[in-house]
């Protein structure tokens, strides 16, 4: 494009570099290289989730029902749109950069900075975000029981309602505590113990008649499968193994822990794109205040910024589809 | 420069005067699409829940509006609608050729090791 300005002294020279089929200059096209190479890595991961998600295809966790809550709405069922806002912020702030790369074209250097102030702070409200929705994800809320064979029992009422552990299971004095270094081997430690015992769980089960199990098969209707009151009572009888609240790399209440791992794993390392973008656009939004492109005459390093930033918005366009629609 | 924009999209349908009115209305379009996708993830209409393809309906509209969504990021936001077409080229036929093709491996994979499990060939729910 014409405001490219790069000038190497070669123009004209067809066999010496001058000839441009592309009509773009070598750091916009290297941007698009690495952007192609970036999404095959995506798609890699993306691809890897719908692997397991197949494998599981029965017994996946519906994503409607983990990430159904918003800040300062405690205690409400509001199933996506929380990322429906996070979503919208993102696409917001691609556009407030695409306003900056136009105002770049037309070296209003008033109007690029104050678009890639805008910009930045979207992509800061996007991360903060993030990380709420992880600390949420992470600390659970219902709690449930892990059977010998990796799967998740976890309540609900006899509406299908779901019920936290805390609601009907009662914890008694426990002699055994959670073994950190400074109170016995120095070199090893342990992550927190769970509140409940299984033992406990089934006393607070049999205690409330109106409690069941629900297991991680889906039914017909693609929800999932409630068990009776004594099939409920057998099942964790026989197969209770460890009470899980919340989830990490090993156990995850919601189901299968492949769903976490790849939940902390996606998200995770697009999160690291969005934390990298916020940080050259830091750094392109110091140079423009500093007139560094006004003396150069050419925005261009605004737009290459551009096209990453806008890139970090497509792929998070299709974790949204992928882990939080379908 | 700005003149040099492409300043129509939908095929023509709506066309803008100048290049910040195209931006905008890009995201008005795209808030349209995130918004029904939003709709149809709570509602879930009993109409969409039909199979197709091994997949169910609503799921196929997803993927076809997200499909949509990125359509319009590349095109007006990265400006491929002004690049030439070797470089669009260049960038899209081969991330899609290479994405579709790890995606249909890795599904069929991950289908046939379903299938396994399912069978009975390997004990996983005890």
């Amino acid at each position: 494009m014409s405001s490219t300005v790069v000038t190497s002294g070669s123009e004209g020279k067809t066999w010496g570099g001058g000839n441009e089929p592309l009509k773009a200059s070598y750091g916009k096209m290297m941007m698009w290289f690495f952007i192609v190479s970036d999404a095959l890595t995506f798609s890699g991961f993306l691809a890897a989730y719908g692997f397991s998600r197949f494998k599981f295809i029965d017994s996946w966790p519906i994503a409607d029902e983990v990430f159904t809550h918003v800040p300062f709405l405690h205690g409400q069922e509001l199933p996506m749109i929380y990322v429906a806002f996070m979503t919208f912020i993102l696409i917001m702030s691609s556009v407030t950069m695409v306003l900056a790369v136009d105002a770049g074209h037309h070296l209003n250097k008033a109007k690029v900075t104050f678009y890639m102030f805008l910009t930045i702070i979207g992509g800061l409200i996007f991360v903060g975000s993030q990380a709420w929705e992880w600390a949420t994800f992470i600390q659970g809320d219902y709690g449930a029981v892990q059977t010998k064979g990796g799967n998740i029992l976890q309540f609900v009422d006899a509406e299908g309602h779901r019920v936290a552990l805390r609601d009907f299971v009662v914890a008694e004095p426990k002699e055994r505590t959670q073994h950190e270094r400074k109170s016995g081997l120095w070199f090893t430690s342990e992550s927190a113990l769970p509140t409940y015992t299984v033992e406990e769980v089934i006393h607070g089960l049999e205690a409330h008649d109106n409690v069941l199990v629900r297991t991680q098969t889906l039914t017909e209707e693609g929800e999932k499968t409630i068990l009776s009151r004594a099939e409920s009572l057998e099942i964790i009888k026989a197969n209770g193994k460890q009470v899980v609240e919340g989830a990490n790399l090993h156990v995850n209440e919601y189901g299968s822990p492949l769903f976490a791992d790849f939940f902390f794993f996606i998200t995770g390392f697009h999160g690291f794109h969005v934390f990298s973008g916020v940080v050259i656009n830091i750094i392109i939004f110091f140079n423009v205040v500093l007139g560094t492109y006004e003396k150069r005459k050419s925005y261009e390093m605004v737009e290459k910024v551009g096209l990453y930033w806008h890139f970090v918005d497509l792929v998070w366009v299709f974790v949204f589809t992928f882990f939080y629609l379908v | 420069m700005a003149q040099d924009h492409k300043l129509e999209i939908l095929r023509g349908l709506v066309k803008f005067k100048s290049n910040t009115q195209k931006i905008w209305g890009v995201l008005i379009l795209l808030s349209i699409i995130t918004a029904v996708e939003v709709v149809l993830g709570i509602y879930k209409p009993e109409v969409f829940m039909g199979h197709l393809l091994g997949m169910k309906i609503l799921n196929w509209i997803f993927i076809i509006l997200t499909i949509v969504k990125a359509y319009y990021i590349t095109w007006d936001f990265m400006h491929m609608r002004d690049e030439t077409k070797g470089l669009r080229r260049a960038v899209v036929w081969t991330a899609i050729f290479l994405i579709l093709y790890l995606v249909f491996i890795l599904l069929q994979e991950g289908g046939y090791v379903f299938g396994v499990y399912d069978n009975g060939y390997i004990k996983k729910d005890f």
